[in-house]
């Protein structure tokens, strides 16, 4: 049983953890580093002149190896996590009975797990361009965290609870959102607002594939390990 | 109670997915949690593009 789980977990989360690394290094690093320039003042946006305009630049991810080796390598870390506590929840369900996993029922898991992990926080928390100044970062960790789970919680009631008891879930789903998010009480973008949205809705995009792929990949292996 | 949550405690199945849990939050937190300077740096493009609060 507990080979069965980290192996499922891990594996799952190693291969999602690639392939969310590739499409980053297509679609996010690119807007990242662009945003980099910003947050260093290579570039400024509503520059002296008073002008309204910057210009778009392409960067490419240049010559730097170890660093994208390094997101690589904390892609495979981190996806290997959520594979872990996304096995350990499809094996609790199953012993309690609740469902019989099935790669296809995997990928509705990754799903839920897009939306608990990436989705729900992102509403309070957008996914922030380098230069974003945010409020303290102990109080958004804690907010971050207590929505993940908050919303995992929910998403399980609603899927697993018998009845209208399961409305319970919807209760969970919004209670991290009518509390609300540490914000500051200015804003200090220096990034242009167009480069800032792009940026959170391409990591969005991305993390939702990668967590298609690890729910499929940990439901498959899992489902094969039984 | 007591008892009871002796013998669920007990259960390999449980302690199993107890541990691959545990494990999958300490992988976590280093990835997406620990603020170590090296280790910020180290993580840093995939904590932004994973929208971990970063710093």
């Amino acid at each position: 049983m507990t080979n069965r789980l980290l192996t499922s977990g891990i594996l799952a989360g190693a291969v999602a953890g690639v392939i969310a690394a590739l499409l980053q290094f297509y679609f996010v690093i690119p807007v990242l580093l662009e945003g980099e320039l910003f947050e260093t003042g290579q570039m400024v946006h509503f520059a002296a002149d008073g002008s309204p305009q910057s210009d778009r630049t392409e960067v490419s991810l240049g010559g730097e190896f170890g660093r994208h080796a390094l997101t690589l390598g904390f892609n495979m870390l981190g996806y290997a996590g959520f594979g872990l506590l996304l096995v350990a929840l499809m094996a609790l369900a199953e012993t309690r009975g609740l469902t019989t996993i099935t790669p296809r029922q995997g990928l509705i898991w990754g799903l839920a797990g897009f939306i608990a992990v990436q989705l729900a926080p992102a509403i309070g928390l957008p996914p922030e361009l380098p230069g974003t100044v945010g409020a303290e970062i102990g109080p958004r960790q804690s907010w971050w965290m207590a929505t993940i789970i908050s919303t995992a919680i929910g998403l399980w009631c609603l899927a697993f609870v018998k009845g209208p008891l399961a409305l319970i879930g919807v209760a969970f789903l919004l209670a991290p959102h009518l509390v609300g998010a540490p914000h500051l009480d200015a804003y200090w973008g220096v990034a242009p607002p167009e480069l800032a949205a792009e940026f959170a809705t391409l990591s969005l995009g991305t993390a939702a594939a990668g967590w298609t792929i690890l729910g499929f990949a940990a439901a498959w292996l899992w489902s094969r390990g039984g | 109670m007591t008892t009871k949550t002796l013998a669920r405690a007990q259960d390999n199945t449980v302690l199993s997915i107890a541990l691959a849990a545990m494990l999958g939050f300490g992988l976590l937190f280093v990835a997406g949690y620990a603020q170590a300077a090296m280790l910020h740096d180290a993580a840093h493009d995939q904590r932004h593009a994973m929208a971990f609060p970063c710093h």
